[in-house]
């Protein structure tokens, strides 16, 4: 859904989105990494499974809840790609517990 | 940890206050949830570079974050506040650890966000936010792919439709919604506008700009909603239809309140500018001796005046804790205040020129979604309404609007206008959501290190 800009500096941060690689640039966040992957839906509720992605980007609306580095839940535009992160759907509503 | 003044935000606001109050010999740390200073508008500015598509006012935030650098305040990015207590302690979370740090003063900088825009299909992906896309551009120098139509009125939206022309990826159209009383209403206060001409003739100078860069603009847009299956596929309005792949809308934006609203500080409907904001004194005091309120958080007016009222706000700090008596304090604050008049003075005139429809404040359709988080239509919150709720408090013990991890952030106002609606009455008397801590999500391991 976005791309690095004309004449922008290419993009060297490599993190794995939905277990596939995907560089973005330095500076980015994990939503915006789950923008430039492109996959559409990054997440669907809890409530009624309706499928959501970032909205806001600002840690305002909490549209963009992601898994990271296995962590369910965290608003992903709050926090900074680094090398190496893994960045999933948040599906539906965090189960207590084992899976 | 211990500072004399705690700054909650590094925005305008934050930045100017932390510089003046170092100056004036305070210890002063600012917390901030970026990891860089400059606030959403100077957002990453250290980085930008010299010929960014984002304009010169945008690169003119370098010298403000050049200044805070080299304050000698300390600087906490990365911070995320989750609680404040009247004593002054200031709980957050930061690279996953919890911490506490106990201030003599604090200062609000949160900041604005924008408006709800609660149109149907509004929560589709594929739709979000005019700012959400310069923050895009501003911090990772990215833009949209395919066809993007931008929606709403306002300076930031057609801001944004000129840098995202300026940046390779021109919009295919630009909807305004602005009433067409609106214009009318704007040209009355016009003569009081010149005072502030600079900001006026920057205004001016931004509502041109989409038909300069040849940007297809359609005026007095009714009716807006977006379409699509799983995802945005067109945005339709009464008479007219667009393919789209993002549709970004924008509506222009109210005061950040939810840690003031959280503190119970009083506030008071902003009836000009559609929105709660807390009640100041002419140094940005609130209600609470120790707690001010500087910048957009107290009400809409922008960048520059958010520098000025965040040195204000330094100022009686300063005085508060002993640093300069009230002779110095007044001297210093006086052409402060008569360039804050200055920047004050057009904000009528823009606040009438882009006063939202109706339909944004309350929508009429009953199945809009009105929280997004916990999917409350506006058809329930009137029907929460009807059967004997009072205001929004009330409307969640209903509905569970408000409810959701945002905390009522998006719909508190939306939820407020349609009580006030159904019932019938202003919504100064309808009130607003009392949020509570924690304002941002803290893990229990969080917690564990507070205590241990």
């Amino acid at each position: 859904m976005f791309t690095t800009r004309r004449d922008a500096a290419a993009a060297t941060v490599a993190v794995t989105v939905e277990g596939r690689t995907v560089l973005v640039p330095h500076g980015a966040s994990a939503a915006a990494a789950l923008l430039v992957a492109g996959i559409g839906a990054t997440r669907d509720t809890p409530v009624s499974g309706a499928p959501r992605a970032p909205y806001c980007l600002m840690g305002v609306c909490f549209d963009c809840l992601a898994e990271i580095d296995g962590v369910p839940n965290r608003q992903s535009c709050m926090v900074a790609v680094r090398p190496g992160m893994r960045i999933a759907r948040q599906r539906g509503r965090r189960r207590a517990g084992p899976a | 940890m211990t500072a004399e003044l705690a700054v909650v935000g590094a925005g305008p606001a934050g930045m100017a206050a932390a510089v003046l109050a170092a100056e004036l010999g305070l210890a002063v740390t600012v917390l901030d949830e970026q990891d860089l200073p400059g606030g959403q508008i100077y957002r990453a500015v250290e980085r930008a570079a010299p010929d960014s598509p984002l304009g010169a006012d945008y690169l003119a935030g370098r010298d403000l974050v050049a200044a805070f650098r080299a304050s000698g305040a300390a600087y906490l990015p990365g911070a995320a506040v989750w609680h404040i207590d009247p004593d002054g302690t200031v709980s957050f979370g930061r690279d996953g650890r919890g911490a506490a740090l106990r201030a003599r003063h604090i200062l609000l900088a949160a900041g604005a966000l924008e408006r709800p825009v609660p149109i149907p299909g509004w929560t589709l992906p594929g739709v979000m936010t005019a700012g959400a896309a310069q923050i895009l551009l501003k911090s990772a120098d990215l833009v949209p792919e395919g066809r993007t139509v931008l929606a709403g009125q306002g300076p930031l939206l057609y801001l944004v439709a000129a840098q995202l022309a300026a940046a390779g990826a021109p919009p295919a159209a630009l909807l305004d919604t602005a009433p067409a009383g609106n214009r009318r209403a704007a040209a009355r206060l016009a003569g009081a506008a010149l005072a502030g001409w600079r900001s006026l003739a920057r205004g001016l100078r931004l509502l041109a700009a989409p038909g300069l860069a040849g940007i297809p603009l359609r005026r007095g847009v009714r009716g807006l909603r977006a379409v699509g299956r799983g995802r945005v596929e067109a945005v339709a309005w009464d008479g007219g239809e667009l393919a789209c792949d993002l549709l970004l809308l924008h509506e222009g934006v109210i005061p950040d309140t939810q840690i003031g609203r959280a503190l119970q500080l009083a506030h008071a409907w902003d009836a000009a500018q559609w929105c709660w904001r807390p009640v100041l004194d002419e140094w940005g005091g609130t209600s609470l001796a120790n707690v001010s309120v500087a910048g957009d958080g107290g009400g809409i007016a922008g960048a520059a005046a958010a520098v000025l009222s965040g040195r204000l706000a330094a100022l009686a700090a300063a005085h508060r804790l002993g640093r300069i008596d009230a002779a110095e304090r007044d001297r210093r604050a006086a052409p402060i205040r008569s360039a804050l008049a200055r920047e004050r003075a057009f904000r009528p005139f823009l606040e009438a020129l882009t006063r939202p429809p109706r339909s944004v404040l309350a929508p009429p359709q009953d199945d809009v979604i009105v929280c997004r988080c916990e999917e409350v239509t506006a058809g329930m919150i009137r029907r929460a309404a009807r059967l004997g709720a009072q205001g929004p408090n009330q409307a969640k013990a209903f509905t569970r609007c408000g409810m959701g991890p945002c905390q009522g952030r998006l719909c508190g106002p939306v939820v407020a206008a349609l009580m006030a609606e159904t019932l019938g009455r202003p919504i100064a008397e309808i009130g607003a959501y009392r949020p509570r801590a924690p304002y941002k999500p803290v893990t229990v391991a969080m917690l564990a290190e507070l205590a241990g």
